[in-house]
Order: structure tokens, then sequence, then C-alpha cells
């Protein structure tokens, strides 16, 4: 019943959803789709947005096609899936005017379902399930393929890139290829003889991906930490941040075998909780090792006096923060960027974190590598704040690499030698002025180098003191020693040669592919913005001097409070009123309709 | 308390087979109260250490928050130290132990840190049968806070300041040996002679060795009605058995009645001589060791000596399968795959 067709032909620039079961095998057969369109070179984006649920619950997944490369997500559906009734009329009402909803018709619609302003195409699916396959299970999957059989009819995904990708995806289990493209076809058949197509929303063969990758934020970690040369990763489960850890040990036992004895060159461990997770890691690294963590939400609050500790006596930490919906349990699989203050400054006293800010999986590869180094030249906790849609959700990234002649650098280590030629070792003292003092790892010499790492305070040469001066003495040192990892993060991006505007925009993390794309829309309406990127905190010279030379600065973050803006307040002393929040904080990513609203209305 | 120590040595003082005489072995001077059972254990890990012929720069030493985590800054002044945050050495000590398992790990904790705070840390590490020695200094209060009951208060007994414990008790021992522990001992700070071979036998034990010892809080708690005084510890420890630990090579000197003794062979070939007092024990049987441990606490006795050895003890590393070399030791050329095998990986993404 094709009421209404969309009136204009749309090549590479629509939105997909698709309203699916959890626990019903929809990610293997929704991400085919994805893979088949990235496989054609032409830029898409899924989205997971799923319930914190095993089985049974509605779960969704939208994918953006864009030809112009914005990867954020948009508002809007074009065609929506459903294949859940559970949801059906909120996902019916989610459809665009004049868009396409594509539902199981093995059963009749009801009248709450019908609009007059969209387009159905009914399939029976579980019709035709049922009678090609007799295996329950298998026809729950197969409906998922045959549906993907439709998509590529009505879109023009080429089959052939459908058909090499199961041949890849089951190799070694070729048995299974057969049904699924039997599916497939099912599919592409039904659409050939029930409808017309392709519909005007459309796929066309492009040459937009070139090297670039499809990857998760989190699977980058996991690689940026086997490259970075960490050895122990202790840890708790919790979602999002779950798959860091499940990654690192998939790679770590292929690539991380001794070949001699078959034994491991890493230890992962499953801790009790996050507050063993964290000691761990201090641990790990107090004695030389390269070691971290990865935790989200409520865990990351946990961890907090192991933070403290791991800043005051100086020992390199790296923890990865996949950000996720707070407060509290808050939403667990939404996505936010609302642990910013809480990692600047977490645990108690004075004290404050450097912090990385990654915005696509081949930076959540580098800065996890990097991490290490930062880590241990600046005898620090380093912690990466990424989240959920980066970590989660595949995105199309440049490719990782690596440039062999690297070595990692291990900081101000004293060795035997060194400990040989010096007449007295102060493990605190200022030696360079930079406030990095020189450090021991355990068992390096046999009379000199010892002392007792405390979270206490201390003297230059470790010796535990209540003396007042001392004591200031070392939290000045420890500012000083902050003010030098200004100069070791990595500088932000600008997006341009050199300022050109009064109005500035700041984003970063995962709210920077819509925030680019919000960028362009605004000057197409001839709104010119120039645009930072942060990569880290502590804010060096070039965040302060963008941030004076521009009039009004909006600053894009993923949370209410505007948590962002509210470190630049307090570390630059900036003036309020000069910035101006654009936030989205309902736990799905930012979209550049809404930044381009915002802004819009700001300045007009 | 003391706040000088004297420099003078007697010059014909032993030294070990390093060349080492015992004040190589200390730390800095302690700054807990006059009496305090702690010292006297931190002195006996000095001594066992200097008996053993351990490098010092090889062991680490750790621990958590209290009057008992101080310690660690007044024994083995050339051993890298942690004194870390309430309860959580468990979890230092194991990250620590992952990233060298070459070296002697000694942890020292208090009820307070274990038994309290620390319970969680604890018990897992238990679990995991972490190649360490865990001391806890068991005082049955609060000493840095002023001598509030602890955990490991007993039931019924008085403090100083007349307070009954209305609570259970944990009994640390008795836990251990139920959580797998592969080593268990229970001592008191003032009988060395027991103290110092059963640290012995815990730093040569592969695999986590326990050992509680009562060491009583000389300010708080050793009064009248405490049952972790100095008298009343005295008056109730019932031995299991008088022991010499002998290390690897070493000639068995030590003699005894024939008939009453049994070795207890360690994994490196050391040997744990027991001249057996208790009557149905059998320190290789876990459910032996329990009920020797609950029948003599129902007989309001304080069982020490060694009360539990898994005698094929599988440490942490055994069991997770890391190399055998140190991890902290690896280089970029075994840690890091290089860019070719990038190459590879990307190519799985597209």
């Amino acid at each position: 019943m094709l009421n209404e067709k969309m009136s204009e032909i749309k090549i590479n620039d629509f939105v997909v959803r698709f309203a699916n079961v959890n626990g019903t095998g929809s990610a293997s057969a929704n991400g085919l789709f994805t893979k088949a369109i990235f496989r054609m070179g032409i830029p898409v984006t899924p989205k997971n947005i799923f319930p914190s649920n095993i089985q049974g619950l509605p779960t969704w997944y939208e994918v953006r096609i864009s030809e112009k490369g914005y990867l954020g997500r948009r508002e809007g559906v074009d065609l929506m899936v459903c294949v859940n009734p559970q949801s059906m009329l909120k996902d019916v009402q989610s459809v665009k005017k004049g868009g396409y909803f594509l539902y199981d018709s093995s059963k009749p619609l009801h009248a709450q379902f019908i609009r007059d302003d969209i387009n159905y195409l009914g399939i029976p699916l579980m019709e035709l399930s049922n009678n090609a396959y007799s295996d329950a299970r298998q026809r729950q999957l197969f409906k998922n393929i045959i549906y993907v059989g439709a998509l590529a009819a009505l879109f023009e995904i080429e089959f052939n890139v459908l058909e090499d990708q199961l041949g890849e995806q089951f190799k070694g289990k070729e048995k299974l290829i057969e049904p699924n493209i039997k599916a497939l076809k099912m599919g592409v058949d039904y659409v050939r003889e029930n409808f017309e197509y392709p519909l005007p929303i459309r796929l066309e063969r492009r040459d937009l991906i070139g090297d670039q990758i499809l990857i998760g934020g989190n699977t980058a970690c996991a690689l940026g930490a086997i490259y970075g040369g960490a050895t122990v990763a202790a840890w708790y489960p919790i979602t999002p941040s779950t798959s860091v850890v499940d990654y690192f040990t998939k790679y770590a036992e292929q690539l991380r075998i001794d070949k001699e004895t078959g034994k491991k060159n890493f230890a992962i461990l499953q801790a009790e909780d996050e507050l063993a997770a964290i000691g761990m890691v201090l641990g790990a690294n107090w004695n030389g090792a390269r070691s971290f963590t990865a935790t989200s939400g409520p865990r990351r609050s946990l961890m907090n006096e192991f933070l403290g500790l791991a800043q005051f006596s100086e020992i390199t930490t790296v923890l990865i923060d996949v950000q996720r919906t707070g407060p509290s349990t808050g939403m667990p699989t939404r996505t936010q960027q609302s642990d910013i203050l809480l990692a600047a400054y977490a645990s108690h006293g004075d004290t404050k974190h450097v912090l990385l800010f990654p915005a696509s999986p081949r930076e959540c590869f580098q800065m996890t590598a990097m991490s290490f180094d930062l880590a241990e030249k600046l005898q620090t906790p380093v912690i990466l704040m990424t989240d959920l849609d980066l970590g989660m959700n595949d995105h199309v990234s440049k490719p990782l690499t690596w440039n062999d002649d690297r070595k990692y650098d291990r900081g101000k280590v004293l060795n035997a030698e060194a400990l040989e030629n010096l007449e007295r070792f102060g493990r605190y003292l200022d030696v360079d002025g930079d406030g990095i003092p020189y450090r021991t790892i355990p068992a390096t010499h046999e009379t000199k180098g010892a002392f007792v790492t405390r979270g206490s305070s201390r003297d230059e040469y470790a010796a535990y003191t209540e003396d007042s001066a001392v004591y200031q003495r070392n939290m000045d040192r420890l500012a000083r020693k902050f003010a030098t990892a200004k100069k070791l993060v990595p500088a932000p991006k600008f997006f341009q040669e050199s300022n050109t505007s009064e109005n500035g925009v700041i984003f970063f993390g995962t709210s920077t592919y819509a925030a680019k794309e919000a960028v362009e829309l605004l000057r197409a309406e001839n709104i010119v913005l120039d645009a930072m990127r942060p990569k880290a905190f502590p804010f060096g010279q070039e965040f302060e001097d963008f941030v004076a030379s521009h009039e009004k600065v909006f600053v894009i973050e993923q949370n209410r409070d505007a948590q962002f803006k509210s470190l630049m307040m307090i570390e630059l002393g900036t003036n309020p009123e000069k910035l101006v929040s654009v936030l989205n904080y309902d736990g799905m990513p930012i979209t550049a309709d809404f930044i381009f609203n915002r802004i819009k209305s700001n300045l007009s | 308390m003391s706040y000088v120590r004297s420099k003078f040595r007697h010059p014909a003082l032993p030294k070990n087979d390093l060349g080492y005489t015992v004040d190589y072995y200390e730390g800095t001077l302690s700054t807990l109260c006059a009496g305090c059972g702690h010292d006297s254990i931190s002195a006996a890990i000095a001594e066992a250490c200097f008996q053993l012929n351990i490098e010092p720069h090889k062991v680490a030493k750790l621990s958590g928050i209290g009057c008992s985590s101080k310690t660690p800054a007044y024994f083995l002044n050339n051993s890298h130290g942690f004194n870390s945050v309430h309860g959580r050495m468990p979890s230092v000590a194991t990250g620590a132990n992952l990233a060298n398992r070459d070296l002697i790990y000694l942890g020292v904790s208090g009820d307070g840190d274990t038994a309290s705070i620390g319970m969680g840390q604890f018990v897992h590490v238990v679990r995991r049968n972490l190649n360490m020695v865990y001391i806890v200094m068991n005082n049955g209060c609060y000493g840095l806070t002023k001598g509030q009951d602890s955990a490991t208060a007993d039931h019924g007994s008085k403090n100083k300041s007349g307070h009954i414990n209305l609570f259970e008790s944990i009994d640390l021992a008795s836990l251990a040996i139920e959580l797998g522990a592969t080593f268990v001992a229970q001592s008191f700070s003032g009988d060395k002679d027991q103290l110092i071979p059963l640290i012995k036998a815990g730093m040569s034990h592969p695999g986590f060795a326990f050992i509680n010892v009562i060491s009583p809080c000389v300010t708080f708690n050793n009064n009248v009605g405490s049952t972790k005084s100095y008298d009343y510890v005295r008056e109730h420890m019932e031995s299991t058995a008088t022991f010499d630990f002998v290390p690897l090579a070493r000639e068995i000197k030590t003699k005894y009645e024939e008939g009453s003794v049994e070795n207890l062979t360690l994994h490196d070939g050391s040997v744990i001589q027991l001249h057996k007092i208790a009557k149905d024990w059998n320190p290789l049987d876990r459910i032996s060791a329990m009920n020797a441990v609950g029948n003599a606490r129902a007989n309001s006795e304080i069982l020490t000596g060694l009360l539990y050895l898994h005698p094929n003890s599988q440490d942490l590393h055994d069991l997770i399968e890391t190399t055998d070399k140190p991890l902290n030791s690896l280089t970029e050329a075994e840690l890091c795959p290089g860019s070719e095998k990038l190459k590879e990986i990307n190519d799985g993404f597209r």
C-alpha cells in the first residue's frame, strides 16, 4: 500500500531505523546492512539505542547515510524497519512525513498504526521465514536477514557485497552461507514482486571511504593499550566499558603469547569491584608494569579515593572512562559527557587530573597508547574521557597507524647505574624545575632508591612529615607539575587557519561529528564561527588565546550542567557572560540540527 | 616511645650468608606506643628476613591504613614500601605482584584494615592465592582513632573504657582456611620463637600465606576483660605444635622425640618440621584444621602455630598462566605487535 511517494530522489542521504526486540539476533543482520553500505564507499553511521536488558525489550539501531560525510546523528527517520510490536506506535510516529514504514505484515496492521502521510511496506517476514525454515531459532534469525534482503532491493544495495560479507562471516562454517543467502533473496524477491523499487531514497556506489575503517572506540582503546605496552589490566564489568577489556583480552590472546612457552605476556584480572580494580592498576604501575582499567558511571565514582592517592603519591595510572548517562545508575545504556568535573577533580583535597578527549576511534587508539607515555612522564593518573556513543558504536575512522621507531617513554625512571652515581636519592625532589621528580621501581638497586610510597604528607626524601612548610612546598610542586602537563598534553585542533569571526565554538569528544556539520550548516546561512576542539585538560595557552580572542564562545557539550564550561570558568577565570552553552543531555548522541538551531537562535 | 636510636652495634653481631647483620633489616624508628605488640612483629619480620638471607631490595612491603599499616616504615629500610589506602592493600599487592612475580610480597594489615573496610579485598586475595605473606597485627581495636572496637574484638570482651562488645567477632584464621588460603597460621606478638619460623615458612610458601598475629594494644586494649591483652593471650594460648622452619638445602638439626615429628615439605624443598601438640589435627587437611581452630575457640583458647598448609599450592600466576619473566621487564619487542600487524587488523575492519 504505497500511498504517497517521496517526491524527491535522494541518493546516499537518509536515515534508516530498525526497531527490534533485543536478544533476537538483529544486531548481526543490522551490522550486515551497515557494512554493505560502507563497502559501497558511502559514509555511514550506525547507532545502537539499546535497553539495559538482555532479552525481550525494544532496541533500536539507527543508520545515517550521508554522501557529504556527516557522521553525527540526524533527527527524523526516513525509513523505519519495525519488527517489534511493543514499540510500534512510537515507531510509526517517528517516521518523517513522506517516509516509509516497513513492517511484518504476517498479521494485519491495526488501525492505530495507520498514518496517511507515510508509506507502508508490508512484508510477511514471519510467514516467509516460518515457511522456509523449520528450526525455531533459525526462523527468528532469518526473519532479520529477510528484511536486509528487502532493503537491498529497496535501496539498491549491491547483492554481491552482501554475499561477500556472509562468506567472510561464516568462514569455516560454510554450510550457514547458503540459508543466509536464501533469506536475503526471499527479501529481494518479495520487494520485486510487490513494490515499486528502488525507493526514491536509495544508494549509489561512491569512492568516499578510501582506506578508512569501520570500528568502535572500545575496540580501538583496547588496541591502543596493546600497542602502548599495557601488561596488566584489572577491571570489573560495567556497561558501556566492558568491551574495552573484552577486546583487550581478545587481542592479547592473539598478539601477546610468548612463542616459546605459550605463556601470556599479560595479566588480566576481573577484580571483585572497582575499588580493587584501580588498586591493582596502582600496584602494577608502582611496580613498573604498564597497567590500566576501564570503567563507567557509578563505578567511576568508586575509584576516586585511589585516584587521589595516585595523584598525590605520584603513581602512573591509566583510566578509560566510557561515560554513560548519570547521575547514579542513570540510563546505563545511553551516552553522555557528564563525568568531566568528577574526573578533573576526582578525590578529596586539592586534586587535579589530566584528561584526554578522543573524538574518533583513531584517537581512541592513539590517545590510549599515548596515555601510558603521558602518565609515566607526569607520574600521575591520565583519564581518557570517551563515551558510550564512541565506545560501543561503530564509526568510520581513519585507519590505525603505528610508527615502529616509536619507543615507550617511561619518563624519569632511575636505573641501577643512575642510582649508583647518585649521592642521595630524593623521590620528591624537583631536580629539573618542572615539578616532575625522579622515581625508582622496586628492586632496581640493592641499597639505593628504596622508599615508602604513601598518601600522607612527606618530605623530598619520602619521609613522613607534618611540617606545614614542607607540606606546602610539595603541594606547590604538584601545581608546578600540573602546569608542565599543559605542555605535554595534545594541543587543541583548530578548524581555521586564523580566526575570522568574533564568535567561536568549542566542542569535544563525540559532539565533534554533529558540531562540524552544524558549523557548515550555519556557514551556509552566513553565520561564520571559528571552531576549536580541545583534546585535553589542563588547558594550554592556545586554548586560552582562542577564548580570549572571541567575544562570544559557544560551548557544546552533552550534559545538563555545562561541566566543561564550568571547568573553563574555574581554570581560566573566563567571564561566564561570554560563554554560551549548547547542552544536550537526553542520553542520545547530539545532533547537528539541535546545535544549528541553538546557535542560530542565539545569534539572530 | 624512643625518639633516637643508638647507632652502636656489637662488633661481633652475627652475619648471615649475605654478610649482613640483622640491623641491615631494620627500618626507621617506630612511632608506635612503647610496648606495642606491632613493634615485636616488625622485629620478627626483620629477624626472619635476616635468617632467610633475603636481599631486602627483593622484598616489597605493602600496607593499608592504621597503626599496623604504619609499620612497613619500621622494618626493611632497603625495601620499597607502599602504605596505600584503608583496606585496599590486597589489591595494590595483587597489581604489584602481577607486575613482577620475582619479588617477595609482604603485606601488613590490621584488624580494622582487614576485617572491616578491607574484608572484601581480603576475601578475594585469599581466593586468588596471591603469592604473598599477609600478616594481620590483630589487637581487636582501632588504635589510631582511640580504641573503638574492631570486628575481631571478641563478643563480650571489655575495652579500656569499660564498653562491652555486643557483636560477634570475626575469626580471620578460620575465615582464611574456609576461603581456601593455602597457608594459615596464628601467633602472638610476644612469642618470637614461634612467630619468626612462621614468617620464614610463609615467605617460602608459593601462594597466599596468612598469619594472624594477636598483638596487644597497650594503650587501648590491654585491660582486664579484654581478650586481646598480653595477660589474657598468654594464659589462653594453645599451640598446635612447636616447630622449626628449615630452608632449602639446610641440614635439619633440631632433635625431637622420635615419632612425634612431622616434616612438611614446601614446594621449593624447604621443610617445616612440626612437633605436634594438638590432638586430632592434620595440618594438611582443611576440615581438620578448621575443627581444631573452632574447638579451641569454643574452649576460649587461642590456637597458635601453623594451622593449615596446602602442599601443592598454585599461585595466581600459575593459574592465569603468565609468562615466567616479570611483566615489568618486557620491552617493546615483546609487547608491541608493530605496524604490519596493525595493517592486518585494519583490514579486518573494512
